[in-house]
């Protein structure tokens, strides 16, 4: 009887599935290589859409079967084999990525296309092969279970997003992304250095392992505090912020919406794992209360510094410096001693549906920028006069993508600001909301300086430099729309976030 | 076992040294020497843990030892792709910096499309 049950419980769950998300990218990136660059989008949409439908169902198994899935690779179990697990955090990530991914390849069609071209080109090809690696290596650090797949879960995201930057192959582009790839490295290497410390404290990589081991100690302390400096470097948080705005801004429209919404949310997500589920309940209140702080800067830097922009895409390039303050801001409320655990687990569901609502609505963004930068010719602020009337949905896009950055109902951003700062009330933090209310308020400011000058009326009729396929511009307000309704997964499915969260809660309390 | 001191100083040694030229150098090819001896020590301190941490049936523990061997090609491929991106910085044209942070916004078409 076990084994009939065992056997429905497989069906159901379909733990092969797991496996099948990071196997399925990769066979994708290396057929576009033997294939070459007729075929290589083909491939990209075939592999992309079936990510798809496999984030989706792993979601669907994860939030029905009300528990994680576990998936052991070759049979050998931890702590010597590798094992993948989808808890709530990954599902819900793994599909709000494939959606984004999906949407900036629809958009990326007329940028990239590879079919109608007589000659092969080196861009088209580089960016279909570097998006499919993208979701790969995404999918890689969203259900990995030891720190070392997540190593080089983080090096396939770091060499599949310097290409993304440089794509145009201008001496500016290219200087940014070898700032990016040496700020990235020096990322990755503090957080080997970090791992092998930890393994040599404790004989484990794996998660669940070292969760039940790990218990305050020098070496554990130093090992997790590299860590944490180098996912920050890779995440772009202020002060290590320095070679983002460039090497987003200076990317292709669908390059920078990627490279913005989806690739710093890989490291940061594995900031939330390493402290909520490798090593729960080390991280003191003080170390909490600085990576909060540094959030809170990154939330004054980014947006002063996005108020003076000129350029549109520097700007949404600014505001992400900012918007990644925000994500750090839930570790001083969840870890605070004054925190219950429902507290902990409120703060830890608002940051990752901040994260969310980050990457639909910046998405977004940037690739309403894109448009604008194709239709118009420029990007300056101070010339965006008409815009609005010429390009209505693409302004519409940018704006819904704004009021979710800017936390208004019913956006993610509003639940997910709500969620933080009710946790930052009820723990006695006040500091922090001040700082989530003021970022707010910066944020509305340059949304209001972008949107005034487009509303403005040009003095002489805008001329088009191109005429823009209608479904780019739905691709954009697609996933503007999907922000701001983001903000009604509260009466469903946010639940998802707390299965397989059961280690978290002995966070001290 | 008298060398694994010794061993582990050296790493340590090496990180320091690889970091600090890391941070400070603006040369790229000496920022990303600075890397690979930043990773060299990274790759020691593996070894020395990997003797440490041995059960008493084995030499040294294999884990660490695969995972060096995983780091070094990831490092290898990583100094690949710096370099190729400083030749073609070069060939675009560019000085071959990544130096003066400040001064250095990308330019009004600089290279969006």
């Amino acid at each position: 009887m076990p084994g009939v049950a065992a056997l429905s419980d497989a069906a159901m769950g379909q733990p092969s599935l797991l496996v099948l998300a990071i196997v399925l990218p990769v066979t994708g990136v290396l057929l576009s290589i033997v294939a070459g660059g007729r075929y290589v989008e083909a491939i990209a949409f075939v592999v992309l859409l079936s990510g798809l439908v496999i984030a989706i169902f792993i979601f669907d198994g994860v939030w029905r079967g009300g528990r994680e899935l576990t998936y052991v690779v070759g049979g050998w179990r931890p702590p010597l084999g590798i094992m993948l697990r989808a808890d709530g955090l990954s599902a819900l990530m793994m599909s709000t990525m494939a959606v984004v991914i999906c949407v900036v390849g629809v958009f990326a069609h007329a940028d990239f296309n590879s079919r109608l071209e007589a000659a092969e080109t080196r861009s088209p090809f580089v960016f279909w092969i570097m998006l499919v690696a993208v979701s790969g290596a995404m999918n890689m650090i969203f259900l990995g279970g030891d720190l070392f797949t997540l190593y080089v879960a983080l090096e396939l995201l770091t060499f599949a997003a310097v290409p993304l930057v440089c794509l145009s192959g201008s001496a500016e582009t290219i200087r940014a992304a070898m700032r990016y790839l040496l700020f990235a490295l020096l990322g990755s290497i503090l957080y080997l250095g970090g791992t092998a410390l930890l393994y040599g404290s404790h004989a484990t990589m794996d998660f669940a392992v070292l969760s039940q081991q790990a218990h305050l100690e020098p070496a554990t302390l130093i090992a997790a505090v590299l860590m944490t400096i180098g996912l920050l470097a890779k995440t772009a948080l202020f002060p290590l912020h320095l070679w983002l705005p460039p090497a987003h801004a200076g990317a292709p429209a669908a390059a920078s919406a990627i490279l913005s919404s989806v690739v710093v949310k890989g490291s940061f997500f594995l900031v939330v794992r390493l402290w909520f589920d490798a090593l729960p309940g080390m991280l003191t209140p003080a170390g909490a209360q600085l990576l909060g702080a540094l959030g809170a800067s990154a939330i004054a830097f980014g947006s002063v510094v996005a108020l003076q922009q000129k350029r549109l895409k520097l700007l949404i390039a600014y505001s992400t410096v900012a918007q990644i303050g925000y994500l750090f801001l839930m570790f001083p409320i969840a870890f605070n001693a004054a925190a219950t655990p429902a507290q902990s687990s409120e703060a830890l569901t608002g940051g990752m549906l901040q994260a969310m609502s980050h990457m639909t609505a910046k998405a977004a963004m940037f690739m309403a920028a894109g448009l604008i930068y194709t239709a118009l010719g420029h990007d300056r602020i101070a010339d965006l006069g008409g815009t609005a009337r010429a390009l209505p949905m693409t302004m519409l896009a940018f704006a819904i993508g704004g009021v979710c950055l800017i936390g208004l109902p019913p956006s993610g951003g509003f639940l997910a600001k709500w969620l933080l700062m009710r946790a930052a009330v009820e723990t006695g933090q006040w500091p922090w909301v001040v700082v989530m209310l003021a970022g707010g308020l910066f944020t509305s400011g340059y949304m209001f300086i972008v949107l005034s000058r487009a509303l403005q009326p040009s003095g002489e009729f805008l001329k088009l430099g191109a005429a823009l396929p209608k479904y780019r511009e739905a691709a954009a307000l697609t996933l503007a729309l999907l922000s701001l309704l983001l903000g009604f997964v509260a009466l469903g499915p946010l639940d998802v976030l707390q299965v397989g969260s059961g280690t978290m809660m002995a966070a001290p309390g | 076992m008298n060398a694994l001191p010794l061993f582990a100083s050296c790493a340590a040694m090496l990180m320091g040294l690889g970091l600090y030229a890391l941070i400070t150098d603006p040369e790229p090819l000496r920022k990303i020497l600075a890397f690979n001896l930043l990773g060299s020590g990274v790759f020691l301190a593996f070894g020395v843990i990997s003797r440490r941490v041995a059960a008493t049936e084995f030499e040294g523990d294999p884990v660490p030892q695969a995972m060096t061997i995983t780091a070094i090609v990831v490092a290898f491929a990583a100094t690949a792709m710096a370099v190729a991106l400083v030749s073609r910085l070069v060939e675009a044209g560019g000085r071959a910096t990544v130096a003066s942070e400040a001064s250095e916004e990308p330019d009004a078409d600089g290279g969006a499309s």
